[in-house]
């Protein structure tokens, strides 16, 4: 990609990722961009992510890519707090876009939560079972896995499971471009 | 049938938008099938397929070979706008070659159809009404025990989504062959065998 001598003055984006109820698969595909990930490092700057040793969610974000499905309590409240403090929010992901598989548990109807852990943390249990539980610590599950959308208001979706990297680049590079991203045609298929 | 409305067109002269399928063609007929107000329509209808059911297209069998999955896509579904129901619904394997998932059934009932009208075994049925309204097999039973199932396949060959399946399939292995329901059709019909 050529770097016009203009870019050098235009602010870097500051980009956030975060992720909820995942299995991780959205960040390990941006990792898939692979040499578009140094392009990248022209254009923004990366404030917050899973994989920086970054606590708290930073102030004037502009852009947010949020992996996994909304599934417990600390989920909701850095959600809001994300919502809060950033500009344009993705979801990244089947998890984000449709609570895919972590939302199954939806299925067993109000008490899903104590029958999953029920079944993980004491039947599946081959020693000392027991439910987790440390206030402040573990955050209680909410009894309804939902997608991010149904929570706060999303800017963008970015189906997949994960979405693939030429995915993922085709919005980031429409949003660098100051374009309302557009996705088209099997681009936007899930699974 | 018009069971879906997804192949809803707008019929010039006439206000209200009507299904392709349960519509007769007439001489002089303006009709437009991709305009902006079907496109919306058609959308809005494909996101209360996906809302009335339980489809996780990541770990369905149908994932890329699915007619409901690639509408939404081509339609630029990118997400669902209202909220999921997610409703208990069981999967019947008890038949010794096929399987049934009523969480990925749209009850576009070309399963009934075929298995009354190709193979002539009815079997397959449409029971209850509503959101209650589901696939039964003889007089609702486990299709495993039916009497009547000649084990054909043909419903399985018709399914659009990941419903039906044979069994041993698991995440995007189901692919059907349409073809072979045609090659019946025709040679029954017009008494040609043309295989492709
Ligand atoms: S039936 Fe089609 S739309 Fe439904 S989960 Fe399976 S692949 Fe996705
Ligand atoms: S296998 Fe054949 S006979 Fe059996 S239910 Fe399907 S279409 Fe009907
Ligand atoms: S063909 Fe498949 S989707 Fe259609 S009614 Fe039968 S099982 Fe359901
Ligand atoms: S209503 Fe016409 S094909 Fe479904």
């Amino acid at each position: 990609m050529e770097t016009k001598p203009a870019a050098d003055t235009k602010p870097l984006l500051r980009l956030a990722t975060a992720w909820f109820g995942g299995c991780a698969g959205c960040h390990m595909s941006f990792m898939d961009l692979d040499e578009f990930l140094i392009d990248l490092t022209a254009k923004v700057d990366v404030v917050y992510s899973p994989v920086m040793d970054v606590k708290e969610y930073p102030e004037n974000v502009d852009l947010c890519l949020i992996e996994g499905a909304i599934c417990n309590e600390d989920n909701l409240e850095l959600l809001h707090k994300i919502r809060e403090r950033t500009k344009v929010i993705v979801s990244f992901g089947d998890c984000a876009v449709t609570a895919n598989v972590p939302a199954i548990r939806n299925q067993l109807g109000l008490g899903n939560a104590e029958s999953v852990l029920q079944r993980a943390y004491i039947e599946s249990a081959q020693n000392n079972p027991s439910l987790p539980g440390e206030p402040g610590i573990v955050p209680a599950l909410l009894p309804r896995v939902m997608p991010v959308h149904e929570v706060v208001h999303v800017n963008h979706f970015l189906p997949g499971c994960p979405p693939p990297a030429d995915r993922i680049k085709a919005l980031l590079v429409q949003v660098l471009e100051g374009v309302e991203p557009r996705l088209e045609g099997n681009q936007l298929k899930f699974g | 049938m018009g069971a879906c409305r997804l192949c809803l067109v707008e019929v010039a002269g006439i206000p209200k938008l009507l299904p392709a399928c349960t519509t007769k063609v007439r001489e002089g007929m303006e009709v437009q099938t991709n305009s902006e107000r079907l496109r919306k329509y058609r959308r809005m209808t494909l996101e209360l397929l996906f809302a009335e059911r339980n489809h996780v297209c990541a770990v369905c069998v149908a994932n890329g070979h699915c007619e409901l999955q690639t509408l939404a896509y081509s339609q630029g579904m990118d997400h669902v706008r209202y909220d999921y129901r997610f409703p208990k619904w069981e999967v019947d394997d008890t038949h010794p070659l096929f399987g049934m998932d009523h969480n990925r059934c749209i009850l576009c009932s070309r399963c009934v159809r075929v298995c009354w009208h190709i193979e002539g075994a009815g079997t397959k049925n449409v029971s209850g009404r509503g959101a209650k309204a589901r696939i039964i097999s003889d007089l609702n039973q486990p299709w495993g025990t039916s009497d009547t199932c000649t084990k054909c396949g043909k419903c399985v060959m018709s399914c659009p989504t990941g419903a039906l399946f044979n069994k041993g399939s698991t995440v995007g292995e189901m692919e059907r062959d349409r073809g072979k329901l045609e090659f019946i059709v025709t040679a029954r019909e017009k008494k040609q065998w043309i295989a492709e």
